[in-house]
Formats: C-alpha cells, structure tokens, sequence
C-alpha cells in the first residue's frame, strides 16, 4: 500500500506541467476565481456603506465610509424584510421536506421490479421530461383552477417534485438496495409502507442529503413563482423582496409609512441603498456558507443523475 | 431446459395477479400521482387554449369549454407581428452561442485545472468558481446594477476617472449581447467544470502511466487520452443542450436586463415574451408562442435523445 502511493506520488511528480506552465495556470485560475467571488464582495461592501457616501460618492469596491446602519435598520425596523426572511425559511423547509417525501416514495415504488403498474408510472414520470403545457396553461390552472394565487402553497407546491430526481432515487435504490433486505421484510409481514419508512429511508441517507440540497436551493433561490402568484407583500419571500426593491428602491419606506411613520421622512432618512444590497446578502451569505460544504453531495446527485437505472 | 421451465412458469403466474404489495406500492405512490396530473399533466390538456379565444375572468374550466374556438387565429396574430422573427433569432442565436461557450470553456478549464500540481489550490479554485451557480438572478440582478448603474455604478466611476464619459448601460442594446454572453459563462463555468472534472478523474490512471513510458508529453497525453475519454460526455452534453435550444434562462433575459424597453431587440427570448404577454393578460398571443414552444420543444428533445441513444443507449432517458 505505501510503496503504492509511493510510487503514484513518484510518478505523479515525474509526469506534470513543468513550474512556469504550473505558474500561468495559477494565475489563470486565480483571476477567474476572484471573478466569481468580487461581485459578491462588492454587494457586502454596499451594504456596510453608509447612505450619505452612496448618495455622493456611488458604489465602491470597498466602503468608503463603514456604517452597519443597513442591519442596525433590518433588527431594529425591517419588520417587511424580517417576515420576508421568515417566509423564505419556511417555503424552504416545507418544500424541502414535502419534496423529499414525495421524490423518494415515487423513486423507491419505480425501483420495485415485480410492481404491476411499473410500466404505468414510469411513463407518467417521463412525460413531462419531453412535453409541458407552458407557462400560460400553468398559471392559468394553478391561479383559476387551484386556487394558488396569493397563497404560500403556490411557492412550494410546483416545484416540489422533479423528474430528474425522481430518477435519481430510483437509480439509487435499485443499485443500492438488495432485493433480498425487502423480500425477507416482506416475508415477516411488514406492508410496503412500513419497509419505505423504516428501512429504506433510514438506509439512504446519501440520496436523501443529495435530493434534499437540490430541492434546498431550487427553494431558497426562487423567485420565479412569487413573480407569478404573490401579489400579497406580506408573502414575499427574500427573494421577491429583493426584486421588488430592485425596480423601486423607495419600496421599503412606502411599506413602513402605511405603519404610521411619514413617509417622506422615512424616504430622506432610511438607509435604502444598503438596505437593498443588505437583503441580497441576507440571501446569499447562509448559500455563500453552506455549499462548500454540500459541494461533494451536489457533485455526486449531478454524475448520478447522468446515470440510467 | 423443460426443468426450468416450469418454475419460471409459475413465477411469471405468480407476477401476473395482484397482490397486496400492488395495493401498498400504489398508495405510496399515490400522492406524488396526483401532484404529477395536477403540476403537469393538467397544463398538458391546458394547451388547448392556444386555439381559443380565452379570456381571463370566472372560473377557468368553464372558461375552457365556454371560449369560442378560434383555429389558428393566434397563431397568425404570433408570426405576422413584428417581433415574431427577433424573438425567434435571440433564442436560437443566444442558445447557440450558450452551446459552445457552454462546451469548450468548462472543457478547456477542466483540463487546466486537472493539470494544476496542487490539489489544494484546485479545490480552492473550483470552490469559488461555484459560487455563481448557487447565486438567484435576482440577486445577480442586484450584482450587475451595482456595476452598471448610471449614477453610482462603478463602471462609470472609472469611465469618469479615465476621463470619458459615462455610458447609460440600460440603454445602449449594443453591449448586451456581450455582457449576456459574458454572464452565462460567468454563472455556469464552475459547474461545467465541476462535470467534466469528475469524468477526468474517473479516467483510468494506467493510460497516462502507458503514455508516460512511451514518452508522451502533456499534451500529447491530453490530446490522445484525455479528450477522446471525454468525447462521449462532450456529445451527450452537447445534444441534449441541442434538445433544449427553443427553451431559455428567463431571469438571465429578464432580471439582468432590468426588463429595459430600450433593450428589447436584443434581450427579448420566447420566454420573456410569453411572460410579458401573460403579465398584460394578453393571452392569445402568449398561449400560441407557448403552444409553439412546447411542441418545437418536445419534437427536439426526442430526436437529440434518439440521437443519443446510437451513439451511447445507457445515456439515452428511455
């Protein structure tokens, strides 16, 4: 085992870029690399700026006067933004869940080889891969038909389940599970639904993390749906908050004026600018956290999603 | 032989009746049914009223059946409209361009990145190179105004600072196509590479040790092992792009443009019309541009996965 590596590192170390080859790549990947990073710095520095160096001066790469007035306004007033966060968290972790439930029971009845209607919901699943109604025949069923406008349910429920991840449970289950776990469960009586819950899912926890990171984010960053369905300012998500503020920055003050606060004061007072760029960081900075650590998961649903069970 | 026969006779009985198991499966199965006719199946039937003269108030069934047909008047309306031809060349034009920056970029950064002597560093790249894919174009939104405001955005400050003149960014069509181009490849680079990474790693370590004892240099190796292990993965990821060609980034043409009238010509896709329209509840217009979406869409989408089911049928979805 060790003269092994011994010898790959030997090898290894033989067969590569010469140092300047090396160094040029580096630098390659090092400009690219604070390419993807910088705008998101960017967005944290206008939202640590105060308003009157916004106001004179514009947008910089770094502050060029500090102020925490933008968050010190978020705790202190932002009751818009707050519930806005609270919402946001709560489609995330509903959706997650339900998603979670509803992808991996469809993917564990399809990895059934002996079921009768198999062929049946194989299909069923993907049909919509190739064909969809459009955009104009959803809303319309989902706005007059379910009842969606305006509700919550119309930011959790279309996006609950995907086929493509449909398909990745299956996979995951057929070529994870032995058949015999659920023949033998199956002889000492247990019902389909007692094995899916108390012995698949317990055992597939990979496919659960790697399904419910997808459905995390697909939640967490949409903004989509609320663009469609919510009119209501009290169910916008972050992210609908965000879009709101983007084509109007005064949208946060004509809030908190309908809160008996006048409005032109709130307008010559309140940290808008920052206010603004601080909700963006709201949204981003628990994914900025969260997915370096969630990366290998991410990498694995994605290759394993290529694959055909 | 006739010896087994007969069990798997008896199995294939034994396969055909319903059991209790069948009742148990299908209730588990039952909920994410019911979510699938509702979410899909029921836009599918929804189609219809590209044919009609739909309107938007009361209930919608009896709105469905009560509309009075109107054959292909809509879609007359669609194709004899102005716009009609420059939202058919921005779909197809941007999703070609997105082909193949989509392709060699990440492929080319791929290999670069495989090639680095530290691992570390390579992870360190790659994981900051994802950060834009897990970015909302809301917020990438807010990103590009924090560049390209006129006022306070910072292009501007170091256009002024250079001495020239700020430029109204929002207003000028002639730079968009770029700065699209640009963003598309900015926001899907890292996760490409990520993609092609992982077929590079798993290529067996022995070729390049053969290749090493016969002489190869680097890019010989890359040349001769490294890209034909890849051309599989390559073909797949590019016919299935193909398939999607007729489909668009809404928050790319919508969001980073700031829905901008001056930018029309040139951020105007299928996707966007359709939701323009929708929004100022002219349906007729919307429901056929969706309508032909659709079906131009599924119609592509069969024919690239036939495609890749000769070339490499594990690949293929059925």
């Amino acid at each position: 085992m060790t003269t092994k590596t011994a010898y790959e590192t030997g090898l290894e170390k033989f067969n590569r870029t010469n140092k300047a080859v090396n160094l040029l790549f580096n630098l390659i990947f090092i400009i690219l690399a604070l390419l993807c990073v910088i705008p998101v710095v960017v967005v944290l520095s206008i939202s640590f700026s105060s308003e009157d160096s916004i106001r004179e001066t514009g947008y910089h790469l770094l502050p060029v006067a500090l102020s925490a007035d933008a968050y010190v306004y978020i705790v202190k007033q932002g009751t818009m933004i707050l519930r806005a966060l609270g919402v946001s968290a709560l489609v995330t972790v509903a959706g997650t869940v339900l998603g979670v439930l509803l992808t991996t029971s469809m993917g564990y009845v399809l990895s059934r080889p002996t079921y009768k209607l198999r062929g049946f919901l194989t299909w069923v699943v993907f049909i919509p891969m190739v064909f969809n109604g459009g955009l104009v025949s959803s809303y319309f069923i989902n706005t007059n038909l379910l009842g969606l406008k305006d509700s919550i349910w119309a930011l959790i429920l279309p996006l609950a389940v995907s086929s493509f991840n449909v398909i990745i449970c299956k996979t995951f289950f057929k070529s994870t599970i032995p058949d015999g776990l659920i023949e033998s469960a199956e002889i000492d009586g247990a019902s389909q639904l007692r094995i899916f819950f108390s012995i698949i899912m317990p055992i597939s926890l990979p496919v659960i993390a790697t399904i419910g990171l997808f459905l995390c984010f697909s939640y967490w960053n949409d903004w989509f749906q609320s663009m469609l369905y919510i009119d209501n300012q009290n169910l916008y998500s972050l992210q609908a908050l965000l879009n709101s503020l983007m084509s109007n920055v005064d949208a946060l003050a004509k809030n908190a004026a309908s809160m008996g606060v006048s409005y032109a004061l709130l307008v010559a007072t309140m940290p808008k600018e920052s206010a603004r760029m601080a909700v963006a960081i709201l949204i981003v900075l628990p994914v900025a956290f969260a997915y370096p650590f969630f990366q290998k998961y991410f990498i694995s649903g994605l290759t394993v999603g290529a694959v055909k069970g | 032989m006739s010896s087994t026969a007969e069990p798997k006779d008896k199995r294939k009985r034994f396969r055909m009746r319903w059991h209790k198991q069948d009742t148990e499966l299908t209730l588990l199965a039952l909920p994410t049914t019911i979510w699938y006719i509702l979410f899909s199946f029921l836009p599918m039937f929804g189609i219809i009223i590209a044919f009609k003269n739909f309107r938007i108030s009361g209930g919608f069934l009896s709105n469905v059946f009560n509309s009075p047909w109107i054959g292909i008047k809509n879609f007359e309306f669609l194709f004899k409209s102005n716009d009609a031809w420059i939202i058919i060349r921005n779909t197809i034009g941007y999703n070609m361009i997105f082909i193949i920056t989509g392709i060699v970029l990440p492929v080319l950064f791929a290999i670069m990145i495989g090639l680095l002597h530290s691992r570390k560093a390579s992870k360190v790249y790659q994981t900051m190179m994802f950060l834009p894919y897990f970015l909302s174009w809301v917020v990438v939104s807010a990103v590009g105004w924090a560049f390209l405001s006129f006022d306070k955005g910072i292009v501007n400050q170091v256009l002024v600072n250079m001495g020239s003149d700020p430029i109204n960014w929002y207003m000028e069509p002639s730079y968009w196509p770029y700065f699209l181009i640009l963003l598309n490849i900015w926001k899907g680079l890292g996760y490409g590479m990520v993609i092609y990474l992982a077929t590079i790693t798993s290529i067996d370590s022995t070729y390049y040790e053969a290749a090493v004892i016969d002489g190869a240099s680097i890019w010989q190796q890359t040349r001769f092992i490294t890209l034909p292990m890849l051309k599989l993965v390559i073909v797949m990821m590019f016919i299935l792009a193909v398939g999607r060609i007729f489909y668009t980034d809404f928050g790319l043409f919508y969001q980073v443009t700031r829905d901008s009238n001056s930018l029309f010509n040139v951020s105007t896709t299928i996707d966007v019309m359709v939701y323009k329209q929708l929004k100022t509840a002219t349906v007729g217009m919307a429901s056929a541009a969706a309508f032909v979406q659709s079906v131009l869409g599924c119609a592509t989408i069969l024919i690239a996965n036939w495609i890749v089911r000769r070339i490499d049928p594990d690949s293929a979805m059925m």
